[in-house]
């Protein structure tokens, strides 16, 4: 609500505003009386859940121009009717975080430092590894002839801050290719 | 709880408004004590001496909800006359094998039962893999033993309603739990009898009819050597309170990570298959038939393990998995130990395993002997990473520790690393899995970034390269992977598998049709129903995403069912049928819950009443009924072969039947309840160089470390910093690791609050800010002064917030039934200043191993 007319200075305001603390009408400028939320003029909200601990919070994500330009609680959600931890209430920083790496690099055997790798033939690479090792460190059947079928040759660890289908794929597809250390931090 | 689920404590606080009374059972007083009634420093490593006496406390008080007891549990049950108890044979239990270092379980059995076929048994005659002393011979699992194969259908053999036979569960009870004292509390946990008396008052004044009392634990209770049991003594008290299965009540584990209970229910675990079926055993589990023969329960749901079995096999290996082939059974990997994390980064050291990825963990930071997963990874001939930020566990290599102190070269360290960014959660569509069973779908906002990929794209991805490869291949072991069902949809410009699609596999669909089934009692044997994961079967029952329901909870009930999905069925409590009475009406009207409507036959209330709808209170099983028909309709753990609550575990548990107070492998003190076993004698213990142990109480060199050190978490940070050190909000709000002591431990090392201290095991030292306070505070335990240290383990050498990681501090010692290493009640040295740089860090640590007599170097 912009006044036209001309504003008095914040400490006479204060005095005779009828706010003495200056904790309302007396505190408010010119700018943050311009001022408008993010979540105002976002294209859309997003229903999701926070990625930190295992509460589970409700968050509405506010998009716009593809971007996603805040992240708040959820006010439906029974379990945390719209409140966020200092963690949760982080998560724009995290997924808007100027340090996330996002390509695709490889460090090869003995060399210093990284490189930047297609991801594709990263994709491409790492198949051929998990073959190669598969291959190699095949157990069909144990010293008694008793059927194995499996590898020990390579192990995962991981899935606590995965998706269910993510650890469905993962569990499905190694199983598969027969190895049987497949981890992650609920062991820890 | 305050600190680490700060948004689910809301419920405490508001509970404390409405009367209930808060206790908090901590070594450091922390937010959670700040709003607690009460806060009971207790020494770490103790609880099982503390809930113990709890236990005998309403044992020898008669304060048991008696009714509850004799009817819901176990109580009555008469046990083999071969059983012998730790208080008959000086802390250990019948069937010790001193020479194994295991049990022969088979005396812990009901009388007149079959000796269970359970996994701890099959585990303990199953061959180690791997080098295979003595310690590591043999190895634990709970899986499906925990249920009770090997029981006959419904009632146990023999059992006594009166609880008078000094051979039922209700005895052995209190006679193993007579010696667990408030005076042994004082001694053995540093707890005053008139603070624990107070408790036990309020424990037993909020139980019974009209009121429950909740226990509510984390890490705090896994991280030991014997962590299993401290759970189970904790459900001991809950069921003679009559506090499981009714609102108020339970056990309940907070978890840390958004989806740690999905990947323990879909595990990314080696020893299961979705939903709690057990990974079949080599030798043993040679065909579909005998793997369903030892894992099939006579009574309860764990009856139905051909249609669990046969439904994931049809949904993994789909069309030709056919009853001729034993449903291509014969394609799964097959265990012959223990396969766990920590054997397998020794066998990273040690050359047998040469490939790892690692997805969203941060294992050089977050894992204990961190320094030995660092040398495991060197030794690596590849490596994967996948993460939202450059975290430790990606660049361990070029500028980790070990490169400091000259132990690694980065040029002598052959292994190929490849970074793969991931995609948030914001721009990817899935369920996580809170830590009350519940599925809830977050939606994909934007499109990832650059690179950024979700794991279910590298996946599909990876898998469907590997799987073009093989194309052709006539080798026998590539028909598991190009039989794979692996035709899922996808979408965009980068080709993302649909993730509604995986949900819709996980919860199940007739094969002729593709129908989604409602729920698992629509999972068939025979092969027409395809299932990955039955107790998430209906999770996208009617065709539809149940877990994305968001109907706001201010229009629902306060149980609030049409939030998300809890498995099973959309069951908020388990066993609630145990909140009502034997004749299915509510305990009390306070707290009813589920009751049996007579008038329509049927089970309703508040949930979905975790048992057979149509089932009355007054069913009794024919002879020959098999799975839940063989139990009674006032039998409420439908789970359980016998249909009771556990007081006594007759099989399933590797280190015994009951709990008993063992110290942790490192402890300042010796074992007053048992002077002639310190430690729990099946722990896993790995004797190697490069996993060295502290000399315990009274073992020549124990007085180098003199103190206890407990590990642990902050509100400001999230597990191993990957999620929160790279981020400047919280970075700013704690950007040291610190180490809180006592004022009395300061004066005694001359530490300054806000300057350095060196924290120093067997394994190395670390240096942390230290914070002087009166949170923490010396024990006195058995007459002498003990202190304990808190270090918050968040921290690496990457991100905004960087520094010494606690967990170096730590070794590998195992709970043999779950392998979880004991994180929690280690013993240590603390001195004042900053810990030597570069190779004079390892003098520094192998001057403390020559003193302590451990072994010296790498």
């Amino acid at each position: 609500m912009a006044r036209r007319s001309p504003r008095l200075p914040s400490l006479l305001r204060q005095a005779g505003g009828g706010d003495p603390l200056a904790l309302g009408s007396a505190a408010k400028s010119k700018r943050s009386a311009s001022l408008k939320p993010r979540t105002q003029d976002a294209d859309r909200v997003v229903g999701s859940i926070c990625p930190y601990c295992a509460v589970g919070c409700g968050q509405k994500l506010y998009v716009k121009d593809e971007k996603v330009v805040q992240i708040e609680g959820d006010p439906d959600s029974p379990i945390s009717r719209g409140r966020l931890c200092p963690r949760g209430s982080s998560s724009l920083s995290l997924v808007t975080s100027p340090t996330r790496t996002t390509k695709a690099l490889r460090r090869a055997p003995h060399a210093t430092d990284w490189e930047e790798i297609d991801l594709e033939q990263a994709l491409d690479m790492i198949a051929d590894r998990v073959l190669e090792t598969r291959e190699r460190t095949w157990q069909e059947a144990g010293e008694d002839g008793e059927l194995l079928r499996r590898t020990l040759g390579f192990a995962h660890l991981g899935g606590a801050t995965l998706d269910n289908e993510e650890n469905y794929l993962i569990k499905k597809s190694f199983t598969a290719l027969g190895a049987v250390q497949i981890e992650n931090q609920a062991r820890i | 709880m305050a600190e680490c689920h700060p948004v689910g404590f809301q419920w405490v606080m508001e509970a404390r408004e409405r009367g209930a009374q808060i206790i908090h059972v901590d070594p450091r007083f922390t937010r959670t004590s700040a709003i607690a009634d009460e806060h009971v420093p207790i020494r770490v490593g103790t609880d099982i001496a503390f809930l113990g006496a709890l236990i005998n406390h309403v044992l020898q008080g008669g304060h048991e909800f008696r009714e509850y007891v004799a009817a819901y549990t176990n109580a009555a049950t008469i046990l083999d006359e071969e059983f012998r108890d730790t208080e008959d044979l000086a802390g250990v239990f019948s069937g010790w094998d001193e020479e194994s270092g295991s049990y022969d379980v088979s005396s812990w059995s009901y009388a007149g039962m079959e000796p269970p076929s359970a996994a701890g048994k099959r585990e303990q005659a199953a061959k180690a893999g791997g080098s295979g002393s003595k310690t590591e011979t043999s190895t634990g699992e709970q899986s499906h033993g925990a249920h009770g194969a090997g029981l006959e259908h419904g009632e146990p053999p023999e059992h006594d309603d009166t609880l008078q036979d000094p051979r039922c569960v209700f005895q052995v009870l209190k006679r193993h739990f007579a010696r667990y004292t408030p005076e042994m509390v004082e001694r053995v946990c540093g707890i005053a009898p008139a603070q624990f008396a107070r408790v036990a008052d309020a424990v037993v004044a909020n139980s019974g009819r009209e009121r429950t009392t909740a226990f509510v634990y984390s890490v705090g209770w896994t991280h030991h050597t014997v962590g299993v049991q401290y759970i189970r003594a904790a459900s001991i008290l809950q069921l003679l309170l009559g506090n499981i299965g009714r609102p108020g009540g339970g056990v309940m584990a907070l978890r840390g990570h958004a989806s740690i209970q999905g990947s323990t229910d879909i595990p990314t675990l080696y020893n299961i298959l979705p939903g709690y079926l057990p990974m079949p055993h080599a030798g043993q589990d040679t065909s579909l038939e005998a793997y369903l023969e030892t894992n099939t329960s006579p009574g309860g749901y764990w009856g139905h393990m051909r249609e669990y079995t046969i439904s994931l096999l049809k949904a993994w290996w789909g069309a030709t998995a056919t009853p001729e082939n034993d449903f291509r059974f014969d394609l799964l990997p097959k265990l012959t130990g223990d396969h766990s994390i920590y054997p397998a980064v020794m066998g990273m050291r040690d050359g047998d395993v040469e490939g790892f990825f690692v997805m969203g963990e941060n294992p050089t930071v977050g894992s204990a002997n961190a320094k030995l997963h660092r040398l495991g990874m060197a030794n690596l001939k590849w490596l994967v990473v996948r993460d939202l930020q450059m975290i430790e566990s990606a660049t361990f290599w070029k500028d980790g520790p070990e490169i400091q102190t000259g132990e690694l070269r980065t040029e002598d360290i052959g292994t190929e690393v490849f970074f793969l960014p991931a995609s948030a959660h914001t721009e990817k569509s899935g369920s996580f899995t809170n830590t009350q069973r519940l599925l809830q779908w977050h939606h994909k906002a934007v499109e990832p970034p650059g690179d950024c990929r979700s794991e279910l794209h590298f996946m599909f991805h990876l898998t469907r390269r590997i799987r073009d490869k093989l194309a052709g291949s006539t080798e026998p072991r590539d028909r598991a992977v190009l039989d794979l069902t692996w035709d899922y949809p996808t979408e965009g410009e980068h080709d993302e598998p649909d993730a509604e699609a995986v949900l819709k596999e996980i919860s199940g669909f007739e094969v002729a049709g593709g129908k989604a089934v409602d729920g698992y009692t629509a999972l068939k044997g025979d092969g027409s129903t395809a299932c990955g994961c039955w107790i998430y079967s209906g999770s996208y029952g009617g065709d539809a995403n149940q877990t994305a329901r968001r109907r706001p909870g201010s229009e629902q009930s306060w149980v609030a069912p049409d939030w998300g999905w809890a498995w099973p069925m959309n069951r908020r409590i388990l066993y609630n049928r145990a909140s009502a009475d034997p004749e299915g009406r509510p305990w009390s009207e306070r707290k009813r819950y589920v009751w049996w409507d007579e008038e329509a036959g049927e089970w309703t209330g508040d949930d979905v009443p975790d048992f057979k709808k149509d089932k009355a209170p007054g069913y009794v099983p024919d002879e020959g009924a098999e799975a839940e028909m063989a139990l009674r309709g006032d039998e409420p753990f439908i789970m359980q072969a016998d249909g009771k609550g556990w007081l006594y575990v007759p099989s399933g548990l590797v280190d015994g039947p009951l709990p008993a107070h063992y110290e942790p492998h490192e402890s300042p003190a010796r074992n007053a309840l048992y002077p002639e076993v310190q430690a729990n004698p099946t722990r896993q213990r790995y004797e190697r160089d490069d996993n060295p142990y502290n000399p315990t109480a009274g073992d020549p060199g124990s007085e180098v470390f003199p103190f206890a050190m407990v590990t642990y978490r902050i509100a400001e940070h999230h597990t191993a910093g990957g999620m929160s050190r790279f981020l400047p909000y919280l970075a700013e709000l704690a950007p040291d690791p610190f180490v809180e002591v006592s004022p009395e431990l300061a004066a005694l090392r001359g530490l300054e609050h806000r300057e350095w201290a060196t924290i120093v095991t067997t394994r190395t030292a670390i240096e942390a800010r230290v914070l002087v306070t009166d949170r923490m505070r010396p024990l006195r335990i058995d007459g002498r002064e003990v202190h304990t240290i808190g270090l918050p383990y968040h921290w690496g050498p990457n991100g905004l917030a960087s520094g010494d990681s606690a967990n170096d501090l730590l070794p590998f010692v195992l709970d043999r039934n779950v392998h979880i290493s004991e994180f929690k009640g280690s013993t240590c040295d603390v001195r004042r200043g900053r810990r030597p740089r570069g190779p004079a860090l390892l003098a520094y640590v192998d001057d403390y191993r020559r003193r302590a007599g451990a072994p010296t170097g790498p």
